[in-house]
């Protein structure tokens, strides 16, 4: 048993040693603190139950049931206006989904690019990435979207004087048209054969590993990797008949009808989300790579590894494990950025459930739980994994 | 778990505003001003004049609600809303009335709890398009983008009029007439659907009305009115009774040019009663005795107001239609004063 300071074995308790005793000083602080909040949140409750009773409000969830009644543009599954509120909030949550994944593999993809290319000997590469980076996120995301935007519907033209870059590809303010592929009886084996491909490439990859381990002798693992990637599902293809054709976009009255539609709303609101969290995520390469000690780089060229190796093999491993937990900040922020969707009318979980839902059941409460709630797990969801990926590339000490 | 959540986050609403409790009257009275809650921009309906002040055809109601109250018309604030906000303001006691070309329907008026006071402009959905479309009716909208404002009645119809007439259009939604209005001359949507009082306006405000059309369709009947919260009747009253007023006067000749004179007493015995030289009305509201009489000086009757703001020597150009007095064969209506 320890002896507490200030208080001697043996004398009298005094009501005063509360106070000046170190320890139980802190212990009553805490207790009141909690007492304070505790107090505090019963009271917003309390209120909240009264004021609901005042009003006559009813709440509940039963209206998820209901049919919504309203349309939605974009969607990724099937839904009508005679869908329920569950299934409107469905189709906002995979929006929110689409554009967040997208977003984040673009902004990863660029951010990279842009942060390497920022410490380039290159002046002119180097200084073009600081203004793109300095210039980006100086800027409230919220303007990022909204310029994008406006580019869109008011620079490229009206769907009947649609640009067509390349055969197929049409530009216009409605929206960016693709051709869409259609599958047919076998195109399953397209994608069978780019899964086996994988399967065998790992086994190959791990063969190539114990060789090397054991011999010293290395197998373009890369290049014959990216070779077969390309060459699979090709081969497949072609052994299997064509059995994929093309749906091409063509105009139709008002608008174009079939292939791929991009709206505006969605495209704004994925680039603009991507190149201003790129910006951050270009500083946090760089804030990475020039983490790594120079004597690493030095070290690694005395041993005679080529420059490309000596960046893949000991500078980005060890620069990772600076990057990665800013990431997954960067990462979040991007997701729940992207409730910004209603600023421009892109139909995310924001705007169905929590915006159109509510405003026509009025199941304010009701509505914002449920948007709280899909939010933070998307959120920990995300964070989770990020965070295994940080275990797994930590420095591991031999 | 969830009902805790859900409970905090209420809590959270709940605690940054008040919400009014039952005697408004005295709440109103106690600040000063009326809150009223009108468009974030309408032309003749709520807009900026060029001294920077708001007026227009709700505006002027929340004007008569003020005179009414307080005997000064220049005794109300207002706050901006849009269609996906205003319901959530009036509920939380951030305004004291709703006058926003709003809808009456079933459920705002049951599920919402709220109190629709009246009518004053009985519309109806329309479809605004660019003449070149050539297009001359609303069922040769196949496949066309229409802008639509979320969180209002007219989404639902839109909606429901395509489902039913076995047509595909793209909605492309939107927050507010400004938004609509530019997305609609970029060409980001062939049509806009609204209220056509709100289509009117719309037009006027384009730099060439002339290049548009609204549609002889009419979707759907959008009775629009000002509302208060359910549960205090007296302001229920009141704000009724601003409305009948306004409607009444106009059906007895009563208006701003001959208010004053008719409140020294005539041998009207419904205008006395109205205009306070007989019994004792404006208690029964707890208003003053002459508060009609405040009323038609601050903003004139109906009728004044409609031309005022909307009527056909206005850019927007609306006629009365349905909305004269049924003394002119239309249907506003209102009870004696009795």
């Amino acid at each position: 048993m320890t002896v507490h300071p200030g208080v001697e074995p043996g004398s009298t308790f005094r009501l005063s040693d509360i106070w000046t005793n170190e320890r139980s000083r802190s212990l009553v602080i805490q207790i009141a603190a909690l007492v304070v909040l505790l107090a505090t949140l019963g009271w917003i409750i309390n209120n909240t139950v009264q004021n609901l009773e005042n009003l006559g409000v009813e709440t509940g969830y039963g209206f998820l049931g209901h049919p919504a009644s309203y349309d939605i543009n974009q969607r990724l599954i099937d839904y009508t206006s005679r869908s329920t509120h569950a299934r409107a909030a469905l189709v906002g949550f995979l929006n929110t989904v689409l554009v967040a994944v997208t977003g984040i593999i673009f902004a990863t993809l660029l951010g990279f690019m842009v942060g390497i290319l920022r410490l380039s000997n290159n002046w002119l590469v180097s200084r073009l990435m600081t203004a793109y980076i300095e210039f980006t996120r100086n800027v409230p995301v919220l303007l990022h979207i909204l310029l994008w935007y406006g580019i869109v519907v008011h620079v490229l033209p009206h769907p009947r004087q649609a640009i067509e870059p390349v055969s197929g590809l049409f530009l216009s303010n409605r929206g960016f048209y693709l051709p869409r592929p259609i599958f047919e009886d076998f195109a399953w084996v397209i994608p069978a054969s780019l899964i086996v491909t994988l399967v065998g490439l790992f086994l190959f990859a791990r063969h190539a590993r114990r060789v090397q381990e054991r011999t010293g002798r290395i197998y373009p693992v890369l290049s014959i990797s990216l070779a077969a990637i390309v060459a699979a599902p090709v081969i497949a293809y072609f052994a299997s008949g064509s059995p994929v054709s093309l749906d091409w976009p063509a105009l139709k009255g008002f608008n174009y009808q079939g292939g791929i539609a991009l709206k505006p709303e969605f495209f704004a609101l994925w680039f603009a989300l991507s190149i201003y969290t790129a910006a951050f995520i270009a500083e946090i390469v760089r804030s990475g790579i020039v983490a790594v000690s120079h004597g690493q780089t030095e070290a690694a060229f005395s041993l005679g590894i080529k420059p490309g190796w000596t960046m893949r093999l000991v500078i980005i491993p060890q620069a990772l494990r600076v990057i990665v937990p800013p990431l997954i900040s960067q990462y979040l922020n991007l997701t729940k950025n992207s409730s910004l969707a209603i600023a421009v009318g892109y139909m995310d979980l924001t705007a169905t459930i929590g915006r159109i839902s509510l405003n026509q059941t009025g199941r304010a409460l009701e509505c914002m739980s449920i948007l709280l709630t899909i939010y933070l797990l998307i959120s920990l969801t995300i964070s989770a994994f990020m965070n295994w990926y940080n275990r797994r590339i930590r420095l591991v000490e031999r | 778990m969830r009902k805790l959540i859900l409970l905090i986050a209420a809590g959270a609403l709940a605690a940054v505003t008040s919400v009014a409790g039952a005697a408004t009257l005295d709440d109103v009275r106690a600040k000063g001003h009326v809150q009223c809650g009108i468009n974030t921009g309408l032309p003749g309906f709520a807009f900026k004049d060029e001294a920077g002040d708001w007026q227009g055809f709700d505006v002027d109601y929340c004007k008569a609600l003020a005179a009414a109250v307080f005997g000064d018309a220049g005794a109300v604030k207002y706050t901006n809303l849009t269609g996906a906000t205003r319901f959530e303001a009036l509920k939380a006691g951030e305004i004291d009335v709703l006058s926003r070309n709003t809808t009456w329907t079933y459920s705002r008026d049951n599920d919402l709890k709220l109190t629709f006071v009246g009518v004053n402009y009985y519309d109806g959905q329309g479809f605004i398009v660019n003449k070149a479309l050539g297009v001359e009716s609303a069922h040769d909208l196949e496949g066309a983008s229409v802008c639509i404002q979320t969180g209002t009645t007219t989404e639902l119809n839109l909606a429901d009029f395509f489902r039913a007439n076995g047509m595909s259009y793209e909605p492309v939604p939107i927050e507010n007439n400004e938004e609509a209005r530019q997305n609609y001359l970029a060409g980001r949507c062939d049509v806009y659907t609204t209220d056509r009082s709100g289509l009117a306006a719309t037009r006027a405000a384009l730099d060439n009305p002339d290049d548009h059309v609204v549609l002889p369709e009419i979707i759907s009947k959008e009775p629009l009115g000002p509302l208060v919260r359910h549960g205090d009747d007296e302001w229920g009253d009141i704000a009724r009774w601003t409305l009948n007023a306004l409607i009444l006067a106009e059906e007895y000749g009563i208006d701003s040019g001959n208010v004053n004179d008719l409140a020294q007493g005539t041998n009207n015995p419904e205008i006395n009663r109205m205009l306070g030289t007989e019994g004792e009305f404006g208690a029964m509201l707890r208003l003053d005795q002459d508060w009609v009489v405040n009323v038609i000086n601050a903003v004139g009757n109906y009728a004044e107001i409609f031309d005022r703001n909307i009527g056909p020597d206005t850019p927007i150009g609306l006629s009365r239609g349905v909305n004269a007095s049924y003394l002119d064969g239309g249907i506003l209506y209102a009870p004696p004063f009795r």
